[in-house]
């Protein structure tokens, strides 16, 4: 073990006196690791924005229940009891955090990025949201309004962001090629 | 509880530091934790609120400090201990076998007479058949309590005691401050509710921004006027 840092350690001691007492199973552990570090990415919700740009009557079923639209896709990962999409417009920019702890959508985009658990995006972005915005690269005009999602109970939140002028002629795959996690939680709009 | 968790609006954190490339693991020991943690936590595991709170009551320094995964392995201790699994003790000498400074900062602060969840969830996930009609309409003024609680709760420090327009109803869910503390699953309406954020950060606000939280009915009174 290279890493010698105070948690790492920590975690090692825990984990082994658990594993001496029968009571976690390394194999049990590797899978479940394994579905979150491989299989469960914000593919799932480039997929579920690439369709909703791509057929209507999907977009309206998944902005009125996105729990009962993205059924179809049967995504792993839990954390979509209740998916609530919102969408970008010319007039409203969408963002989401969770100030609390770190609340995020898993089964459409994967584990969060570490930014978005770090102290200074969860203090921020609800304070001053055009600022951190502009920090992402985003400058919103002043009569966008912006509309922030603290996900403080167990709804989660994703925002389907405008599609780029130039792919209303792209293939599916091309299509969800070009949605970003970062655009699908509000801090890109893709261009 | 007014725990360093409660971050909204704080601040003082400086810019936000992006990753090219990220992982979505940075290191061996914070895969193990998300694993153990979502395996059932050595038989500590009991509701994702009580793992929250636990969470929640992670020394600060360590909080800040040891990142993510730092706060899931607090809060994976803090279970364990509490549930009996391990001792403090026990976990104290195999760190320092394994090459631990008795001076490394810990992150978990287990409770002397912790709480005990003795049930298991009525149904699954979080959402539950509500027993009462819902006190509140969509578009009607609300204003947040005033006081915060002991506890968990899910109503942030920075949105207490404003004024609210309930934007959706979510029916009834498994209410947290109960559950956290195994006090029953004591299923609540559900309220998002938009604030302007005037309301929120008073002048110094930014213009146009509207904040969304999910908010339980206990949280919530009428305004009038």
């Amino acid at each position: 073990m290279d890493d010698r840092s105070a948690p790492a350690i920590r975690a090692e001691a825990i984990e082994s006196l658990l594993i001496e007492k029968g009571l976690i199973g390394a194999a049990d552990i590797d899978a479940v690791v394994e579905r979150y570090n491989d299989r469960i990415g914000p593919l799932n919700g480039a997929r579920v924005v690439a369709l909703a740009w791509r057929d209507p009557q999907f977009k309206r079923e998944l902005l009125s229940d996105g729990t009962a639209a993205i059924a179809r896709f049967a995504f792993e990962g839990g954390q979509t009891e209740k998916l609530v999409v919102v969408e970008n417009t010319e007039r409203v920019h969408n963002v989401v955090v969770c100030t609390l702890c770190s609340c995020y959508p898993w089964s459409v985009l994967g584990l969060p990025p570490r930014w978005y658990k770090d102290p200074a995006y969860r203090s921020r972005i609800v304070r001053e949201p055009r600022q951190v915005l502009r920090e992402f690269g985003l400058e919103l005009a002043a009569d966008v309004e912006v509309r922030v999602w603290d996900s403080s109970a167990e709804v989660r939140y994703m925002v389907l962001p405008q599609m780029p002028t130039d792919a209303t002629a792209a293939t599916d795959d091309e299509l969800v090629a070009r949605v970003t996690r970062d655009s699908m939680i509000g801090v890109e709009v893709l261009r | 509880m007014d725990g360093i968790h409660d971050l909204g609006g704080k601040e003082g954190f400086g810019a936000i530091e992006r990753e090219i490339d990220e992982p979505v693991f940075h290191a061996r020991w914070e895969r193990r934790v998300f694993g153990i943690s979502l395996t059932g936590a050595g038989g500590a595991a009991r509701n994702a609120d009580h793992f929250r709170h636990a969470i929640e009551r992670i020394a600060p320094a360590a909080y800040l400090t040891h990142g993510y995964y730092g706060r899931w392995l607090g809060g994976l201790e803090i279970r364990i201990v509490e549930a009996g699994v391990l001792d403090t003790a026990a976990i104290d000498r195999r760190a320092l076998e394994l090459g631990a400074s008795p001076n490394d900062l810990v992150a978990a602060q287990p409770a002397r007479q912790p709480d005990r969840v003795d049930y298991r969830p009525e149904a699954e996930g979080n959402r539950r058949r509500a027993e009462r009609v819902p006190r509140f309409a969509r578009g009607e003024r609300v204003r947040t309590r005033i006081h915060g609680v002991p506890g968990h709760t899910r109503l942030p420090g920075y949105a207490r005691d404003r004024v609210g327009i309930v934007s959706a109803l979510h029916g009834a869910w498994v209410y947290p401050d109960t559950n956290a503390h195994g006090r029953g699953e004591n299923p609540q309406h559900l309220y998002t509710v938009a604030f302007d954020g005037r309301e929120l950060w008073g002048d110094e606000a930014e213009r146009g921004v509207v904040v969304h939280l999910d908010l339980f009915e206990p949280y919530l009174e009428p305004s009038h006027g």
